[in-house]
């Protein structure tokens, strides 16, 4: 048992998402790594993982971040049981299959990206969420079509959709087919567009790559966090590319606002209250 | 020669040196000899591309000498006006594209274009486009929906540019759009990936109705040397990657993302521009007849079903009997 752990979980060290801050075992503090202090656990969660010292906005599981934004206890999943099938039998140092399980197990989530049905101040929406713990959030085929299909089920429902992103991109392990899944959720997402509902799309720390070069930066609305690392190309093949060091405070959010590539930054505290207003505004 | 030259290529390439040197010294003697290591040349050459591994096709998708978009233009179309800027910020020259005619139709080519040797390739950003580029194509597509012109594009790009500026500017948000505008284009949309297909960078020119590539090209969510770097930790397992990835053109036909694979001319199309590009031409012209025929409407909900189908996942609640591999298909509420 440790006595505090790193408030960011990567994608290798990831603890268990569905015992977070319940599990006995866990660590009582916890080291923020926006002001290096050791905080109470308790305190940080429930203050939806926003440190209270420095502001810093931690990551969020998928649920909790679902579970923080809908109505309380209306939360309906969808296709909580796809999974990836290792379509090229890809294989590194580990096989990809091998690789899938253990994560699986240490997330206790089929794959990177969770969505359902429920209610935000009382009116139907779709929601979805990244899993950034599940291999840094990287969209193979299983979150393809998991988005294709919120973005169909709010279409024929009629209501609002909103997106949470939190990934490095495209999972290299399902190679082409992982690019195409960009095709495929711009093809669905277009096709919503017809019924005239609003799609908010929200950008946590980080969203690159691939997920920022498709749905996550077509928003109806552009949402980001305060400090959230967003942009197309990773900060270290840039700098090789151009060789010389980044600016402060690029590809972060309020970069992106400066730049005109986002409507607002919102702290995590006032996203809620921020979106009923935003759907009642837009919607219907 | 001077030009350059792929390390399996030398086998052949030392034959056509010492062909031309007997040419040079002419006289009907040698005629039988030069016969003799022709034959030898082309059996050497079929040989070693029969079994090209996956790393090679790599190299010959960026072999200097390759074909650009702009030699596949003129070869294949006619009057070509290049347009150019995104009316926004700047021309960005490693994105070329304009009105043209293909036999009589009247289409719109936009093509990535790199270019040949240092002086070049810093004005065409080696191909890499920045997002004004994208927003040239998206541009110059709208335009042709407006003038009701088939769009044919060219895909050949390592990637999007990864620069302080294109992220500045949006490279995300440039490609986004596209993907997005291209699924609702009303006109018939063909591309061919005539190099590197080079993650969302060469997307962004490739959702389209049909998608050919060239025999020894690659189409790949990542260049294999960036693969390589992440998942072994060292780039030079690039061969590695390239192999784990399946990139070629013939692989994508098996994964069910291309339509067709079109034939190069012996030894790549580097060697005979020419045939290739009739090679091209041949196809392009079949699929938009056939693309021509079919009203808007059913254009688009092809197009969006065809990238709908794209992935393959379990789903052991919705199969219950098969638990096996079954192409994701679209939900029926
Ligand atoms: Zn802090």
């Amino acid at each position: 048992m440790t006595w505090y752990a790193r408030s960011d979980t990567g994608p290798r060290k990831a603890r268990p998402e569905k015992t977070q801050g319940a599990a006995p075992t866990e660590s009582l503090w916890l080291r923020c790594e926006g002001c290096d202090e050791v905080i109470l656990r308790r305190e940080v969660e429930k203050n939806l993982r926003v440190c209270p010292r420095c502001n810093h906005h931690m990551r969020l599981t998928g649920r909790e971040r679902i579970a923080a934004t809908l109505d309380e206890g209306t939360f309906e999943e969808r296709d909580a049981d796809m999974e990836s099938d290792d379509p090229l039998s890809f294989k590194d140092s580990k096989r990809y299959r091998d690789r899938v399980k253990s994560t699986q197990k240490a997330t206790g989530e089929k794959d990177a990206f969770v969505w359902g049905y429920g209610s935000l101040g009382g009116k139907p929406v779709a929601v979805g969420a990244f899993v950034f713990a599940f291999q840094g959030g990287s969209m193979g085929s299983v979150v393809g079509e998991k988005i294709a299909r919120m973005y169909d089920g709010a279409r024929e429902e009629r209501i609002p959709c909103i997106l949470f992103s939190a990934s490095g991109g495209a999972r290299m392990q399902e190679g082409i087919l992982s690019l195409m899944q960009m095709a495929k959720t711009c093809g669905a997402l277009a096709h919503f567009r017809e019924v005239k509902q609003p799609y908010i799309s929200v950008l946590t720390d980080p969203t690159t790559g691939g997920v920022a070069a498709s749905f996550s930066m077509l928003g109806d609305v552009i949402i980001a966090e305060p400090k959230a690392l967003v942009g197309f190309a990773g900060a270290r093949v840039i700098e090789q590319t151009i060789r010389q060091k980044l600016p402060e405070g690029f590809q972060r959010a309020e970069f992106l606002l400066t730049h005109g590539m986002v409507d607002m930054v919102v702290p995590r505290g006032e996203l809620r209250d921020k979106l009923v207003t935003l759907i009642d505004l837009m919607a219907g | 020669m001077a030009l350059a030259t792929l390390p399996f290529e030398k086998p052949v390439a030392e034959l056509d040196h010492r062909i031309a040197e007997l040419r040079r010294m002419g006289g009907p003697r040698l005629e039988n000899q030069i016969r003799a290591l022709e034959d030898k040349a082309e059996a050497l050459r079929d040989h070693i591309f029969s079994r090209l591994t996956r790393w090679q096709m790599v190299q010959l998708s960026r072999h200097p000498r390759r074909p650009y978009s702009l030699d596949y233009i003129s070869r294949i179309f006619t009057d070509f006006q290049e347009f150019h800027g995104d009316r926004r910020f700047a021309d960005d020259e490693s994105i070329v594209a304009g009105f043209a005619r293909l036999d009589d139709v009247r289409v719109m080519v936009i093509g990535q274009q790199k270019g040949r040797g240092t002086k070049e390739n810093l004005r065409r950003n080696f191909g890499m486009p920045r997002p004004e580029g994208y927003r040239k194509a998206l541009r110059l597509m709208k335009l042709a929906e407006r003038f009701d012109r088939p769009i044919i594009t060219f895909i050949d790009t390592p990637g999007a540019y990864p620069g302080i500026g294109a992220e500045e500017r949006g490279q995300s948000q440039a490609i986004a759009e596209n993907l997005e505008e291209m699924m609702k284009l009303r006109v018939p949309v063909i591309s061919t990936v005539i190099g590197e297909g080079g993650s969302g960078g060469a997307l962004a020119l490739g959702v389209t109705d049909r998608i050919n590539m060239l025999r020894y090209t690659t189409y790949s969510v990542i260049t294999p040397e960036g693969c390589a770097s992440i998942l072994w930790r060292d780039a030079a397992n690039a061969d590695k990657a390239a192999e784990a990835m399946r990139l070629t053109a013939p692989d994508l036909v098996k994964l069910g993302i291309i339509d067709e694979v079109i034939d190069e001319a012996r030894g790549g199309a580097h060697r005979d521009p020419g045939l290739t590009a009739a090679n091209v031409e041949r196809v392009i012209n079949r699929q938009l007849d056939q693309l021509l025929s079919m009203d808007a409407e059913t254009r688009i909900a092809d197009r969006r079903a065809k990238y709908r189908a794209m992935g393959v996942a379990l789903e052991p609640t919705r199969e219950p009997e098969e638990r096996a591999r079954a192409r994701t298909r679209r939900r029926t509420r």
